[in-house]
């Protein structure tokens, strides 16, 4: 994974250096203006505003998310009521409804949340549901022959049998969360990451532009990674269900 | 003849698709004997195991257990899984101790009776193996243990052994045998196989398909206090083989 990333950087480098087209500088004038950038304080700010609505997002998008695939899965009339809901908004566009959003919720930090939020919480509602439908049928009769209660049901057999279901859609989630954010972000354009990103581009400041992209990738990467290693963790149970 | 300790009534059984699973059931188990359910395929033999279970709900009849009339899961039943049903993110000392753990005895003491059971069914030195890492054989083992563990006086098995080898199987009838005689269980048992009901049971229940219904009650006439070897040689074994198999040939 290493050796690829090399490549890339090095074509890039590259690219640049053959001085193309303006908008590719070199990739070691981008790494450059990153290690300018990240102490700024303008960049902390942007960081902080855009960390903080992307984990506002995902909590409430895993607070709802997780609690309401279950729902849809062990309630039938919750799963008929939602479940072609939950199939259309998980495949829509859903950058559309940011302008509609700040129309109801404002111009501010409150439409970038409820954007992360949106971006993540179907696909999160539809791998629960998914994981808790198929939970093995037979532990759950296990559970009740041996006395189980229906809180017991759930927080010792449904949810740990879903789990590997849940992360990979919190893994998806995630993923989409941090498009969530930078998008409504752009949109809304006065605030964070989204902010930066309008100045440099307006400004043509090529090599500050990139770097805030590869930051932005490097932390969407990051988290991403960091819910498939806890997928590993669990996936040699998945595997001899 | 002892007294019943599990009593069905008139027990009968239609799924929501209309299929008619059993249909007028009656039967006694006798305490403390090895009673078992035998028929063909889809003649609702497990159905009906699951409806003493408490697990699925019958339409018609009534369940009783030790005096009291049933429907639902209770303390004094304990049910091994065709399928073991052992929790792949658990260790072998945590499955046999789930029946405590949802039961609320406190992590020190269900893990001493686990370990006790656990050594019994000769599983001694796995407490720490996940299920994976399990034969089949050693697997139902765990969830014999785990249904000995919680102390019920009637044990439901659903084909316990049918996903298991042969060779493992005998060993394993052997040892559930000798595990039984100290334990004064009753037991209910559910297979298809006319050589393993004859070998284990006190009472056999020959069951007929569609809809499901006892046709024969057979009481194998076996020495039980010879060699399991010896056993599987006995006239009275044999015989039983030959009769069950007189009846139940005119159902498939």
């Amino acid at each position: 994974m290493l050796l690829s990333l090399l490549v890339w950087a090095a074509l890039w480098e590259a690219v640049g250096q053959a001085k193309l087209s303006s908008i590719v500088p070199p990739f070691s004038s981008v790494v450059e203006a990153a290690i300018e950038i990240a102490p700024t304080e303008k960049f902390r700010n942007a960081a902080i505003i855009t960390l903080r609505s992307f984990a506002l997002g995902m909590g409430l998008a895993l607070a709802i998310g997780i609690p309401l695939g279950v729902a849809m899965a062990r309630l039938k009339g919750v799963g008929r009521l939602l479940g072609m809901w939950v199939n259309i908004f998980v495949s829509a566009p859903i950058s559309a409804l940011v302008p509609i959003l700040m129309a109801v919720v404002g111009i501010g930090e409150t439409t970038v949340v409820v954007t992360v939020f949106l971006f993540a919480v179907f696909v999160i509602i539809l791998d629960t549901q998914v994981g808790v439908t198929h939970a093995d049928r037979s532990l759950v009769e296990m559970a009740r022959s041996f006395g189980a209660r229906r809180h017991q049901l759930y927080t010792k057999v449904l949810l740990l049998s879903a789990l590997p279901e849940i992360l990979a859609g919190v893994r998806l989630g995630a993923i989409r969360g941090v498009k969530g954010v930078v998008i409504g972000q752009l949109l809304v354009a006065i605030i964070g990451v989204g902010e930066l990103f309008e100045l440099y581009s307006n400004h043509f400041l090529m090599e500050e532009f990139w770097a805030l992209v590869v930051v932005v990738f490097l932390f969407a990467f990051a988290v991403s990674e960091a819910i498939a290693a806890l997928e590993r963790r669990v996936e040699y149970y998945a595997a001899s269900r | 003849m002892t007294d019943a300790i599990v009593e069905v009534k008139g027990v009968g059984k239609v799924y929501d698709n209309g299929v008619e699973a059993l249909r007028d059931v009656n039967l006694a188990f006798p305490e403390g004997q090895l009673s078992t359910l035998l028929g063909p395929s889809g003649c609702g033999k497990t159905t009906l195991l699951k409806i003493i279970a408490g697990l699925i709900p019958h339409n018609a009849g009534e369940v009783w257990v030790k005096g009291k009339k049933v429907d639902g899961p209770g303390p004094e039943r304990a049910f091994v899984f065709q399928d073991f049903a052992l929790l792949p993110w658990a260790d072998v000392l945590r499955n046999v101790a789930f029946g405590l753990e949802l039961r609320g005895v406190p992590r020190p003491e269900r893990e001493e009776v686990a370990r006790k059971y656990i050594a019994e069914v000769g599983l001694k030195g796995f407490e720490h193996r996940p299920p994976n890492q399990l034969s089949g054989g050693m697997r139902q083992r765990v969830g014999l243990a785990r249904a000995l563990t919680v102390d019920a006086d009637i044990i439901l098995m659903d084909e316990p052994f049918s996903s298991v080898d042969e060779q493992t199987r005998r060993k394993f009838q052997e040892d559930l045998l000798d595990l039984l005689r100290h334990h004064q269980k009753t037991v209910i048992f559910v297979t298809h196989s006319i050589e393993e009901a004859a070998y284990l049971s006190d009472q056999i229940a020959l069951l007929s398909p569609r809809p499901g219904t006892v046709s024969k009650i057979v009481r194998p006439a076996v020495d039980r206090s010879r060699s399991p070897d010896e056993i599987r040689r006995d006239r009275g074994y044999l015989d039983t083989v030959d009769d069950i198999w007189h009846i139940l040939r005119q159902y498939v």
